[in-house]
């Protein structure tokens, strides 16, 4: 495997992640992508085995109401249980603090809290025990999830006001998801064929969402993973699409094509230009409209250095696994002009483990 | 059995390494058939010796295994003949990828699955994500193993539900270690491919994003319905624009399984049509090696049981030919094989990639690297 040294930048990175790991407890998540796919259960299940084991489990927040199957599994563990402020359940953190557990198993991360409490919402309760020290494992369903909301509303019609940060998430040493697809035979007689096929629409698309948001989190663990390691990004399990721009490219049809194709794979879009000390006028202005309809279609712009384009380009593709650059290809300057030796060709012969497509313009 | 009868379900549980649970998981919805009254069996079960999993298949009847010998061994397969006379609702099968051995009626399991599903019986099966076709490179990129046997994507895109069975590669690592997974021995060696963190966090992260895809692409059959019933009765006969239309060259070198892989790929995700195209020089027609007329042949036929659309032309100029039946079957992108190494630094003759992109003032042409080890 290719080793490459940390810069001293990634080193003190490491070491502030090192430390700070060491001192903080563990964040497991489950996530699911609607109730009763049976998140709550695998979480209490969880805590249920890890006692058995020996460890020190306790439930700091749970549903008022349970099912059979929960109610068998809590009975086996110790509840601090939930202070009521404003006939609102708020988890008791510093009860929970002095009790110090190893393992803490917290129902429902996305609850707020009554206004006057110390926290606003329950993530935040979270990370206050995370900080001192305890491990807790939580379910969430993705509705509740800050960035994600807006998509699920207009999918499921409900709106939520209660919410957690992706980011948050994204600190999650450990996330699971609960996928269970939805039941196929009709909820009850009184639906409509009809409405049981919008139901499975729904469900799917937010299914679909749920497996995309953990895909996501697990290729920030796998970047992190590769980066502790001093390892480079050569093996993604996620298609990053690279479309290298210049001045007199044809810019519009390659990015628009790269997003269309980075959509479907559910990749990265990436669109880079390499700087040019002089650019006359026009140029410039054409570079500007072309990196306008990079973030037109929300595309990641980096604008790379480099006394070499086709080795500043072939270099930042390698260190960001990208799988496929873009590139585009001037049949204007005539039959004279060969592909071999030009830019392009170059780019053909670097680009060891990368596809390359071509776009004639 | 009637001509009419309706094609079972098939269910695959999807996982991205061996002790994830999909077995386990599996057999708990197995037994929750059972406890509903519906008529369950196990056509196929390999233990793996792992205690949860045996206790879960406990009061579900099994179908006894066929024995077979093959070179004055015996192997146990499952009996297919013996399921479709028991014709049950519901039967599990572990193991999708596995390969039959050799003198059985069928080569591969999946095949078996295909006729209990003809016969009606509903299916539900096990596979990790390392043995879908179109992956193949890309999980030897990733964990240095090829994988041999292997699963068509059709296969998987015509099942009717595809589940993953998710569990973080920590606790994964955590159930080998205490010997849940595997026996001590058989462990370590584990630990030393798929099992490394690394690849375990890759193959996930493989294994939720085609879960994701298959999801997705199961939800536009549901919109198509969706909208049939909402509007006019012909509203869901209108398929989803096909933008893209994909042209793979094949050749007789060992790239063109790579090309025809990562094609097909593209093409599935693209929802473009696919063709693999290989190019006979007339000149050359009778002079050509029988091996490298095989080597085509085998490449095409590869590419004919990914239910890719394959066509042997001849033609004067390899370039000529692609491009000329390119146009004629608006195609949009042309997938070729990089050259090797040595074959860029002969400035005798342009390889066939330069004169392709040359050449090619109407279509988008896509280079294929090798993939290779880190």
């Amino acid at each position: 495997m290719e080793t490459r040294r940390p810069t001293p930048d990634e080193l003190l990175q490491q070491v502030q992640a090192h430390e700070e790991s060491q001192a903080r407890g563990r964040l497991k998540v489950f996530l699911g992508y609607s109730s009763g796919v049976g998140k709550s259960f695998r979480m209490f299940d969880e805590g249920r085995r890890r006692k058995e084991r020996g460890q020190d489990v306790v439930i700091g927040a749970m549903q008022p109401k349970t099912s059979d199957e929960i109610a068998e599994v809590i009975q086996k563990l110790e509840i601090v249980p939930l202070r009521y402020v404003e006939e609102r359940p708020v988890m008791d953190v510093p009860a929970l603090i002095r009790r110090h557990p190893r393992v803490c198993l917290v129902d429902g991360l996305a609850y707020d809290n009554p206004a006057g409490s110390p926290n606003a919402s329950r993530w935040q309760d979270v990370r206050d025990l995370l900080a001192a020290g305890i491990s807790v494992i939580t379910t969430i369903n993705i509705q509740y999830i800050a960035e994600l909301s807006e998509r699920v509303e207009q999918l499921t019609g409900k709106h939520v006001e209660q919410t957690v940060p992706r980011s948050f998430l994204d600190q999650a040493d450990e996330i699971v998801v609960v996928d269970a697809p939805p039941d196929t035979a009709p909820a009850n007689s009184e639906t409509t064929a009809g409405e049981d096929t919008a139901r499975a629409r729904m469900l799917s698309a937010l299914r679909e969402i749920a497996l995309l948001l953990a895909a996501d989190v697990v290729d920030h663990q796998l970047e992190a993973y590769l980066r502790r390691n001093g390892l480079s990004a050569t093996f993604g399990a996620q298609e990053r699409i690279l479309v290298c721009v210049t001045p007199r490219a044809n810019a519009r049809p390659m990015i628009e094509s790269g997003r269309r194709n980075a959509d479907r794979f559910h990749g990265e879009l990436i669109v880079a230009y390499v700087q040019q000390p002089t650019l006359r006028p026009e140029d410039q202005a054409a570079l500007d409209a072309h990196l306008a309809v990079a973030h037109e279609v929300n595309a990641r712009v980096e604008i790379l250095e480099g006394d070499e384009a086709v080795e500043s380009i072939l270099a930042f593709a390698r260190e960001h696994g990208v799988t496929q650059i873009f590139v585009g290809h001037s049949l204007e300057r005539g039959w004279l002009r060969r592909i071999r030796g030009s830019h392009v060709d170059r780019i053909i012969r670097g680009a060891d483990g990368m596809d390359v497509r071509v776009f004639p313009h | 059995m009637q001509p009419s009868q309706p094609r079972g379900k098939l269910k695959v549980f999807l996982g991205y390494a061996a002790g994830v649970g999909k077995t386990y998981q599996m057999l708990c919805e197995a037994q929750d058939l059972k406890r509903k009254g519906v008529d369950v069996v196990i056509g196929y079960f390999e233990p793996h010796a792992r205690q949860d999993t045996i206790a879960r298949t406990e009061g579900l009847e099994m179908v006894p295994r066929r024995r077979v010998e093959y070179r004055g061994t015996e192997f146990e397969e499952m009996d297919t003949d013996a399921i479709l006379e028991r014709n049950p609702a519901f039967c599990v099968v572990d193991e999708f990828p596995h390969t039959n051995v050799p003198g059985s009626d069928r080569s591969k399991r999946w095949q078996d699955v295909d006729v209990l599903l003809d016969a009606g019986i509903n299916v539900l099966t096990t596979m990790n994500i390392q043995h879908l076709e179109s992956l193949n490179d890309h999980v030897w990129q990733i964990s240095g193993v090829r994988v041999r046997e292997t699963i068509p994507d059709w296969v998987v895109q015509q099942a009717d539900q595809v589940v993953m069975v998710d569990v973080p590669p920590e606790a994964l690592i955590n159930r080998l270690l205490r010997g849940v997974v595997y026996s001590q021995e058989k462990a370590k060696r584990a630990m030393e491919n798929f099992f490394q963190e690394s690849t375990l966090v890759a193959l996930r992260e493989l294994a939720l994003r085609q879960t994701a895809h298959e999801v997705e692409s199961r939800q536009d059959s549901l919109t198509a319905a969706q909208a049939a019933e909402q509007t006019s009765p012909h509203a869901g006969d209108v398929p989803a624009a096909r933008v893209d239309r994909i042209l793979i060259h094949v050749t007789s070198e060992a790239s063109a399984v790579m090309v025809i892989r990562r094609g097909k790929r593209v093409a599935d995700y693209l929802h473009a049509d696919c063709f693999a195209v290989a190019v006979q020089e007339r000149a050359k027609s009778n002079s050509l090696p029988a091996a490298q007329r095989e080597a085509v042949e085998r490449h095409l036929n590869f590419a004919r049981n990914l239910h890719i659309e394959t066509r042997l032309l001849q033609g004067d100029d390899v370039a000529e030919t692609l491009l000329e039946f390119a146009r004629l079957n608006g195609v949009t992108q042309l997938f070729l094989a990089r050259p090797k190494e040595g074959h860029f630094a002969t400035f005798v003759r342009p390889t066939l990639v330069h004169r392709v992109v040359e050449m090619a003032r109407d279509m988008q042409v896509m280079i294929i690297a090798q993939r290779k080890r880190c």
